[in-house]
Parts: C-alpha cells; sequence; structure tokens
C-alpha cells in the first residue's frame, strides 16, 4: 500500500503532538529550570531521595501483579466458558463486568470502607475476624486488590472477548482434546498462546489503572505510588511538578517493559 | 513414503464401530432420532445425507464432544458413551481450518504426541514421518496462514492420525476447499486410509464424492439412516425412493400398481422393494435407464438437452405433462433436437415404486 504523505496528515499529527508535547516540555524545563540556578535536576533527586519513594512504588507494582493475575485467573476460564457453554449469557456477562464503570469509585469505596468497619463487629468471634484483619495489613492491603480486581472487570472484559472473537475457540478446544489433551491442557496449550494479545491488552490497562489509582487507595488510608506522590508533591510546586513528569515516566517504561516482555517471542507466531 | 513409515503408522488391528439407538435433541430439533449403524473394522464408511440430518451430531458423539440423550456408542464392542474425548482414542479432521494458529506445521503434528509425553526426539521424528506421509516433508516449519486450505487440511490429517487411533473420524474435511483440490486429496484420503486399513468415518452431504471414496454409504435422514450399502448396490437398488433421489438423479413416472406388477408407459413391469397400497403410484427410474426414440406418432416432446460429454441429458415432456430425463450417446441425441415428437420406453426390468406424495 503506497501511503501518501498527505499534508493534512502532518498538520492532524502535529496539532495532536503540540496538545501533548508543549504541556510536557513545560513541566521537564519548569522542573529543571530553577532560576538564578541554570539546569539543575534537584527536584528529581530529591524525590528519589524523599522517604517511601520505593518502598510506594514496590507496594504499587505488587498490587499491579496481583491484580493482574487474579483477575485474569478469573476471567479468562470464566469468558472461555461463557463462549463454549453459554454464548446467550453473554450479554448479561458484559452488563455485568461494566457496572464498574458507572459506580463512581467514591461510591465504591465508600461502600468497602463500611464493611471494613462494621465486619468485624459482627465477625469477631469468628475465624473471619482475623481474615478482616489481614486483608488490611498495609505492608500489602490485600482488600485494594480486591477492589481492582472490580474496577478492572470493564477493561478486561473487552479485551479479552475481542480476543476470543478472533479465534474458533470451539474448534481449538475440540482438535485439541481430540489429539489427547484433557481440559486444562487444552485450554492452556492450545487456546491461551492464540490470545496472547489480549492477555497483554488486559495486563496493560490493569497496570495502567492499578498504578494511576488513588481514591480508593486514599480513601482506606494505604500509601501505593500515587498516594505517596499526591502526599509529597502537595508541599512545594516545583516538587509537585516533577512528581507527575516521574510519574508519567515511571508508566511508560513499565508499559514499555510488559509490551517487551509479552511480544519477545511474539514474531514467530505472528499471524498474517 | 518409506514402508517403514507405513508400519509404524498402520493400526494392529482395525476397530468395529457401533451406534445403538442414538438419540439427541436440541431444544425442540431432533438431531439424532434413532441411529443405529455399525462400522466394520478397516472399512471406510461415508455418512451421507441433506444438511441438518445430524451427520455431524453422529460423529462428534463418537469423538465424544457431544453426547446422546440416550442410545450408546460402542468401539469394539465396549461402551465409550462416558468416555471423556481425550481418551477416546479417535482422530479428527474438521470441516473448518482447526490447526493451533501459534504452531508450525512440525508442532501441530506433534501437538498430540507431546499431550502423551512422548520425548521430543521421538516426537519430532515421528512427526516428520507423518509430515511425510501426508506429502508436505518440506512444509513442516510453515505457519498455518502460510499453507493453502488443502495442505492445511492434510496437516490436519496427520496431526489426527499422530496417535494411532482406532478410529479417524472426517467432518466434510474437504467442503472448503476448491474443486480441483478436492478431488487428488479426497484419493489421497482414500489411499491413506486403505494402506493404513483404519476404520474410518466420513461424513459429507456431496453423494458423488461418497459413492466414489467409500466402502459403504450410510445415507441418514432426519436422524435416522435410512439405508447403508455398498456405492453400486445404493445407486442400483435403493431400499427407499429417499435414497433413490438422494443418490443420483431419479424421474417420477406415473404408473398403476396392482399386485406386484405396475403398469407403466403401456407395458407391465413387476415391481421391486416395499409396495404402496394398490393404485396410482410413481415409478422411479434413472435416465440412464429410460430408452428414447424418435417417432413422429409419439406423445412425448424433447423439451430441453445438456451435453454432458460422451452423453447427453434429455429432458422428455410426456402426454401428461411430467418430464423424465433421459441419458443417450451424444451421437443419437444429436437427432433428437428440442421440440422433437419421441417415444418413451422402459426395459423390462423391475422397477421401483414410491407412493404419490400428497
Ligand atoms: N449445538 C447445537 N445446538 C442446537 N442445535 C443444534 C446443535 N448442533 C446441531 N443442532 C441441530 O441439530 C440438527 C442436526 O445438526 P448436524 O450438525 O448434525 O447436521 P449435519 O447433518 O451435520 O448438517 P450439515 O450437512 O449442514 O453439516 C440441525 O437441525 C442443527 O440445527
Ligand atoms: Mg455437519
Amino acid at each position: 500500500m503506497a501511503r501518501r504523505l498527505n499534508p493534512w496528515r502532518w498538520v492532524v499529527l502535529g496539532l495532536a503532538a503540540l496538545y501533548f508535547l508543549v504541556p510536557l516540555a513545560a513541566s521537564v524545563v519548569f522542573t529543571v529550570d530553577v532560576p538564578g540556578q541554570g539546569v539543575t535536576f534537584d527536584a528529581y533527586s530529591q524525590i528519589v531521595s524523599t522517604e517511601g519513594f520505593g518502598s510506594s512504588l514496590l507496594l504499587s507494582l505488587e498490587l499491579a501483579a496481583a491484580t493482574i493475575a487474579l483477575v485474569l485467573l478469573l476471567m479468562v476460564p470464566a469468558m472461555v466458558a461463557l463462549r463454549l457453554g453459554a454464548p446467550r449469557l453473554r450479554p448479561v456477562v458484559e452488563v455485568l463486568c461494566s457496572l464498574p464503570l458507572v459506580v463512581p469509585p467514591i461510591a465504591f469505596v465508600a461502600g468497602i470502607a463500611t464493611v471494613l468497619k462494621w465486619g468485624p463487629e459482627y465477625l469477631s468471634r469468628t475465624p473471619l475476624f482475623e481474615t478482616f484483619v489481614a486483608i488490611q495489613n498495609p505492608s500489602f492491603p490485600f482488600v485494594l486488590v480486591l477492589a481492582y480486581v472490580v474496577m478492572a472487570l470493564p477493561f478486561v472484559y473487552r479485551a479479552l472477548d475481542s480476543g476470543l472473537r478472533a479465534i474458533d475457540v470451539r474448534t481449538l478446544v475440540e482438535a485439541a482434546r481430540s489429539c489427547g489433551a484433557g481440559w486444562p491442557q487444552a485450554l492452556l496449550r492450545a487456546v491461551l498462546p492464540n490470545l496472547r494479545g489480549a492477555l497483554l491488552n488486559a495486563s496493560f490497562l490493569t497496570l495502567a489503572l492499578v498504578l494511576g489509582e488513588f481514591t480508593v487507595a486514599q480513601l482506606l488510608g494505604f500509601q501505593p505510588f500515587a498516594v505517596w506522590i499526591y502526599s509529597v508533591g502537595g508541599s512545594q510546586a516545583q516538587l509537585s511538578v516533577a512528581v507527575s513528569v516521574l510519574s508519567l515516566l515511571v508508566t511508560w517504561a513499565l508499559l514499555l517493559a510488559l509490551a517487551g516482555l509479552g511480544g519477545r517471542d511474539r514474531t514467530a507466531s505472528s499471524r498474517g | 513414503m518409506t514402508a517403514t513409515t507405513l508400519e509404524k503408522t498402520a493400526v494392529d488391528k482395525a476397530a468395529t464401530v457401533e451406534f445403538r439407538g442414538l438419540r439427541r435433541e436440541f431444544g425442540a430439533t431432533v438431531a439424532l432420532d434413532g441411529l443405529d449403524l455399525t462400522v466394520r473394522p478397516g472399512e471406510f464408511l461415508a455418512l451421507l445425507g441433506p444438511s441438518g440430518c445430524g451427520k455431524t451430531t453422529a460423529l462428534r458423539m463418537l469423538a465424544g464432544f457431544e453426547h446422546p440423550d440416550s442410545g450408546e456408542v460402542l468401539v469394539d464392542g465396549e461402551d465409550v458413551t462416558r468416555v471423556p474425548a481425550h481418551r477416546r482414542d479417535a482422530g479428527m479432521v474438521f470441516q473448518s481450518y482447526s490447526l493451533f494458529p501459534h504452531l508450525n506445521a512440525l508442532d501441530n503434528v506433534a501437538f498430540g504426541l507431546r499431550m502423551r509425553k512422548v520425548g521430543t526426539a521421538e516426537r519430532r521424528s515421528r512427526a516428520a514421518e507423518l509430515l511425510e506421509l501426508v506429502g508436505l516433508a518440506d512444509k513442516g516449519d510453515r505457519f498455518p496462514h502460510q499453507l493453502s486450505g488443502g495442505q492445511q487440511q492434510r496437516i490436519a490429517l496427520a496431526r489426527a492420525l499422530a496417535l494411532r487411533p482406532r478410529v479417524l473420524l472426517l467432518d466434510e474435511p474437504l467442503s472448503a476447499l476448491d474443486a480441483k483440490v478436492r478431488l487428488t486429496l479426497r484419493e489421497e484420503i482414500r489411499r491413506l486410509q486403505q494402506e493404513l486399513g483404519i476404520t474410518t468415518l466420513f461424513v459429507t452431504h456431496d453423494q458423488e464424492e461418497a459413492l466414489s471414496v467409500a466402502d459403504r454409504v450410510a445415507v441418514m435422514r432426519s436422524g435416522r439412516l435410512e439405508q447403508c450399502a455398498a456405492p453400486a448396490e445404493l445407486y442400483g437398488r435403493p431400499a427407499t425412493a429417499f435414497v433413490a433421489e438422494f443418490v443420483g438423479t431419479m424421474s417420477r413416472i406415473p404408473g398403476r400398481l396392482s399386485g406386484d406388477t405396475v403398469e407403466v408407459l403401456g407395458v407391465r413391469l413387476p415391481a421391486d422393494g416395499t409396495l404402496p397400497a394398490d393404485g396410482v403410484v410413481d415409478v422411479l427410474v434413472r435416465p440412464e435407464a429410460v430408452q428414447v426414440a424418435a417417432d413422429g406418432a409419439g406423445d412425448a416432446r424433447v423439451i430441453a438437452a445438456a451435453f454432458l460429454g460422451a452423453a447427453t441429458r434429455l429432458t422428455v415432456r410426456l402426454a401428461d405433462g411430467t418430464e423424465v430425463k433421459a441419458d443417450l450417446p451424444t451421437h443419437e441425441a444429436a437427432a433428437l433436437g428440442a421440440g422433437t415428437a419421441v417415444r418413451v420406453s422402459l426395459p423390462e426390468r423391475p422397477v421401483l415404486v414410491a407412493g404419490r406424495p400428497a
């Protein structure tokens, strides 16, 4: 296909670039160009050395990893089963999975907070009490993972659904089963490898969601990266801008890393 | 192809397959309505029937992907109805392209061996042998999207044979291919099947395909077996009017049945098969059995002629408006253009009769 260098393309590209890059560049300049001192990276080194940078970033990454693992473990078998067993239920599941989009996070977190408060009172004499305590462990608040799984559902559903549409799941599973593969093997060896792109997309979206999530974590009183950034940036103008530039870069770096990881041996299986 | 390849792939002892009173309903549709069928060891049996008559459902029951509401499936006399698909020992080739898109041809063929935990070296060498068997030894490193439809189905065949299954199931494996590839591939499937001696069920709705490759053809109609016989018998002595008209071309000529003879076109002929009640019936005739001769006094007219090569198929309208098809050698038919007055007759042989459809 001969792609003509349509001048309009360049105009649109240029405008988009201006829209994104100018504020970004301005922010970067603002953070490194201190009046009277010339160019200095003080703001950045100050952030990195601030108490909590490493631990909050690590916490966010752990939360993201746990959320991705949990939501995929939950959704992949469920959606494959839905395709094979009850295709007519699909609209129902689609609506259910989209609900988190319409429930505002603030309402969602209010609900969670209420349950967390009231649960232990009623359950104080049962082993469930321990569970309530355990999931709120500040070094790894599992309750956040649970919340993020729910919040990621709409994105994961859509990513997986488009992936499943592109392959003939039933035939692949049946072909694998007639070759002597049991159900788990058929899923693992015949379906999943062909869902690679969809799995990657779902992971991307979930990672971005978890890294940027602020409301729920803040209101439940935990301190992952987004909350930490907010807490250090609040006091100083220059520092706060540096912090947002940094968080942008961190997110990009992670997404690129994920893409690199997932795309490494993809060349062999890329379909034409 | 080498002798050793064959030796290793050939089945030790071919299996018998039996369907007993299989019944399956999907909501209001009855896909199988008491299907009884026995496939002999090493036989190539074609399942033939109109769309929606339950061929695929029957095959999938043998593969273990579908479960009967009642009835049973037996392999070598053993009831396998409750055995899960992956332990059925049935190789299957699907109608749609079913190769694993993320694996190359060799790994596709080796997939089953991998599931059986066969060592890497043995797996690869055996997969290579199978590729050779289907004539694609040089395409092992191609991915499915780099192969033509015919090549994909050959690889699917090799994959189905890799585990030395007791039965081979083919569900319209050729229907997505163009006419020429269909022809060569069906002959190749037949050759392979004969060499390996594997019991094979081949689903098709193309009667020519069924008649030309199968040892026996089972004609199905709305979930039941209509007739199962060798191709020549099916064509020459169809058991029912449905089989007669589904397999090959048949014309219906009105006649009058009394006792076991039928009066048709002015002659009295013995009637064959299960007879309807006396009275007005249809006599079923093959085009090659109809004799047509020019006769100025005849009350039948040729209305069309279709050139088929050595033969020409004439469509003749009788005095009562019935249209009859007749095959004549082309040189004889040349004299009988459209509009010619002719006389139609039948040879002195038993004929098949059927009740007149309402
Ligand atoms: N999973 C299913 N759900 C509902 N109905 C089904 C299902 N599978 C088959 N049927 C119905 O059962 C009947 C038999 O289907 P089957 O696929 O066995 O026909 P077939 O003989 O293979 O036809 P074709 O030549 O068109 O492939 C059809 O009426 C079909 O609509
Ligand atoms: Mg079918």
